[in-house]
């Protein structure tokens, strides 16, 4: 017969206090409102799941997803290979190490709105020194309040700026951790430097990437101060990602119950996608 | 597989050596002879990975030549020396299956499926893996990880040297018996040229046909176990090989014999050349016994290592150990040890300069 102890829950129970002052009571006050409606005074209407109705049904709910995910997707596809590229080629010892890795370290360091002004006041098509630049200088015409297309390309370069190093580092500690003889031996068996990568380096950091992708997935999609400083969502509607939508919902027009009805559908694609894709990547290990 | 010849090597890891202890590998000239089985044993930091490192090609030696067959191979990379390696630790490629991995070598050098299905078969069977074929190599134990390593190294049938750098390291002591018995099966099976680092000596003597005994970036002694523990080169050789080592010593020379503790001790033979500087008299405790005359000693400990009784002495303000069958006299007791004169070496600083009494080695009396 097997004894079961069930003591150990009591180590458990100051992190469950913990994330219930944190997380739960919090995210209870949402669900609160999401099934309520409220013309103020703290009067309160049962609304049942009308306002899960609503948002799932809006074009504007859509429109804004849809924007969401290109967002995230195109700064996937271009900080991971990028990030593994700069890993790859930086000095694995010597002087150069500590150098690499405080100016790779740098962007990570300035606050997302500090960021967000910095791109705006550089791609300011008068002052700005890239926008100056482009306008002026090569004659292209570039103005993000102006241009869709430009207020695209400047929030993705501008999170590959500020996030492509998380990646570089991440992969860095991947690659580190790879023994000498690994390499050695690839070189006495004849392996191109493909073969290297695709049997040697990937597999390395396999793990590592996992995360990687995970944090850059979470942070991207729930992504606001940056752009919101940057462009404000503009021109247009063109660049309004789910968080700058909602919280146009929730302050702007002070809906607050379809606002906490969207916020749990937001929190369910992340939560959703974050775990089909750990699930995916770790499924190899766990047999 | 070919005869290895290194020619006036010299290594060291300083872009400008000044002096002699900045070179790693002092000057070495060898000659591996063709499908010998080879070990390089030392202590740590004597600069055997290094000699390895430099016949593999991973490393380009500072001065002097590597020939394979005569030819110079010395700024051939690895891949085209057609040699192999085993590390220290199994380096296996963990996303492919234990076939694809002993078929990469192989397939990197575009040899056509049915060889390749031909030769990983064939090695398979050899290394007793060939039930492990399908299965991704990552989830397989240390010492089968280690043998699939070995394995790609003798998948190629043109291997001119399989080298191994203490590859029983990270393998259960149990297995290591077994691996290591495997080892001298391949080898005699696929008569390639094998060289073996390690630090173990057991390891090294139970392999190898010819021992190298290298300390401090210099080969010290190149011969048979048998040879390496009755004639050691070198003070070093014989405290480094055998357990307990050599007991080594430091006597005066009078009218051309060694005197130690105010006794003449009788040498195997006549000393070599002018006997100048540092003086040791050398015997292995296999050869010390305990007798009725001789030097008198005090017992200090006795351990009883099981078919043998190691019995520890103290004269002259020296450490003797003796190696006894059978009763062994108590801690305290006075006893007298005898040296078995063939097997009583002189050595000047730390060199072998006596020479056997004739040639058959006539066995002396005791």
């Amino acid at each position: 017969m097997k004894t079961e102890n069930q003591k150990a829950w009591f180590f458990v129970l100051p992190v469950l206090a913990l994330v219930a002052f944190n997380a739960l009571i919090p995210m209870m006050t949402v669900v609160n409102y999401s099934v309520q409606e409220t013309f103020g005074d703290n009067v309160f209407f049962w609304q049942g799941l009308d306002w899960f109705q609503q948002i799932l049904r809006s074009d504007r709910f859509h429109a804004a997803l849809g924007r969401q995910f290109l967002f995230t997707f195109l700064i996937l596809i271009i900080e991971v290979p990028l990030g593994i590229a700069i890993a790859l080629s930086m000095p694995r010892k010597g002087f150069w190490v500590p150098v690499c890795l405080v100016l790779m370290a740098l962007p990570m360091l300035i606050p997302w709105n500090v960021v967000g002004a910095m791109w705006n006041i550089f791609t300011l098509p008068d002052i700005g020194l890239l926008g100056y630049f482009l306008n002026h200088v090569l004659g292209i015409s570039y103005d993000m309040t102006q241009n869709p297309i430009a207020a695209w390309v400047t929030i993705v370069t501008m999170d590959v700026w500020h996030w492509t190093s998380l990646v570089v580092l991440l992969s860095y500690a991947g690659l580190v951790s790879i023994p000498d003889a690994y390499y050695q031996a690839a070189k006495i068996d004849g392996a191109s430097n493909w073969a290297v990568f695709r049997f040697i380096q990937l597999p390395k950091m396999k793990t590592v990437l996992t995360i990687a992708i995970l944090l850059r997935f979470m942070d991207s999609f729930n992504i606001y101060t940056e752009p919101f400083v940057l462009t404000g969502g503009g021109p247009g509607n063109s660049t309004t990602l789910l968080s700058i939508d909602l919280v146009k919902i929730a302050l702007g027009q002070f809906d607050l119950g379809p606002a906490a009805a969207m916020s749990l559908i937001y929190f369910a694609i992340t939560l959703l996608v974050s775990w089909l894709f750990y699930t995916l990547m770790t499924k190899d290990d766990l047999n | 597989m070919a005869k290895i010849t290194l020619s006036k090597l010299r290594h060291s890891y300083l872009t400008t050596p000044k002096s002699d202890s900045d070179y790693a590998l002092k000057e070495i000239d060898l000659d591996w002879t063709d499908g010998g089985a080879y070990a390089l044993l030392g202590p740590s930091g004597c600069g055997k990975s290094t000699l390895l490192n430099i016949i593999s090609g991973l490393l380009v030696p500072s001065e002097g030549q590597i020939l394979f067959d005569g030819k110079d191979v010395t700024a051939l990379p690895p891949d085209q020396r057609n040699i192999a390696q085993v590390f220290q630790f199994p380096v296996i490629y963990d996303t492919m299956t234990v076939y694809d991995n002993l078929a990469f070598p192989l397939r990197n050098r575009g040899r056509d499926e049915a060889t390749v299905h031909q030769r990983v078969m064939a090695i398979a069977e050899m290394l007793e893996v060939t039930e492990m074929l399908e299965q991704k190599a990552a989830g397989l134990s240390p010492d089968n990880k280690q043998k699939i390593s070995m394995g790609r190294g003798l998948v190629r049938e043109d291997v001119n040297v399989v080298m191994f750098d203490e590859p029983l390291t990270v393998i259960d002591p149990h297995l290591k018996w077994k691996l290591r018995s495997k080892l001298k099966e391949l080898h005699q099976r696929v008569k390639a040229t094998m060289i073996y680092v390690t630090h173990d000596q057991t390891e090294a003597l139970t392999f190898a046909d010819q021992v190298v005994v290298m300390q401090l970036g210099e080969v010290v002694q190149i011969g048979t176990p048998v040879e390496l523990f009755e004639r050691p080169a070198h003070t070093f050789v014989g405290h480094f090989i055998g357990s307990p080592g050599m007991n080594i010593l430091p006597c005066e020379l009078q009218h051309g014999a060694a005197v130690f503790a105010g006794q003449q001790i009788a040498l195997e033979g006549p000393i070599q050349g002018a006997a100048e500087g540092k003086t040791e008299i050398g015997i292995r405790p296999e050869f010390v016994s305990l007798a009725d005359h001789g030097l008198p000693a005090i017992v200090t400990k006795v351990s009883d290592i099981g078919r043998h009784t190691v019995v520890e002495c103290e004269a002259g303000g020296c450490r003797i150990n003796a190696v006894t069958e059978g009763a062994a006299p108590g801690k305290g007791s006075a006893v007298h040890l005898a040296f078995r004169q063939d097997m009583t070496r002189l050595y000047v600083d730390g060199w072998l300069a006596t020479a056997p009494a004739n040639a058959t080695g006539e066995q002396g009396a005791a």
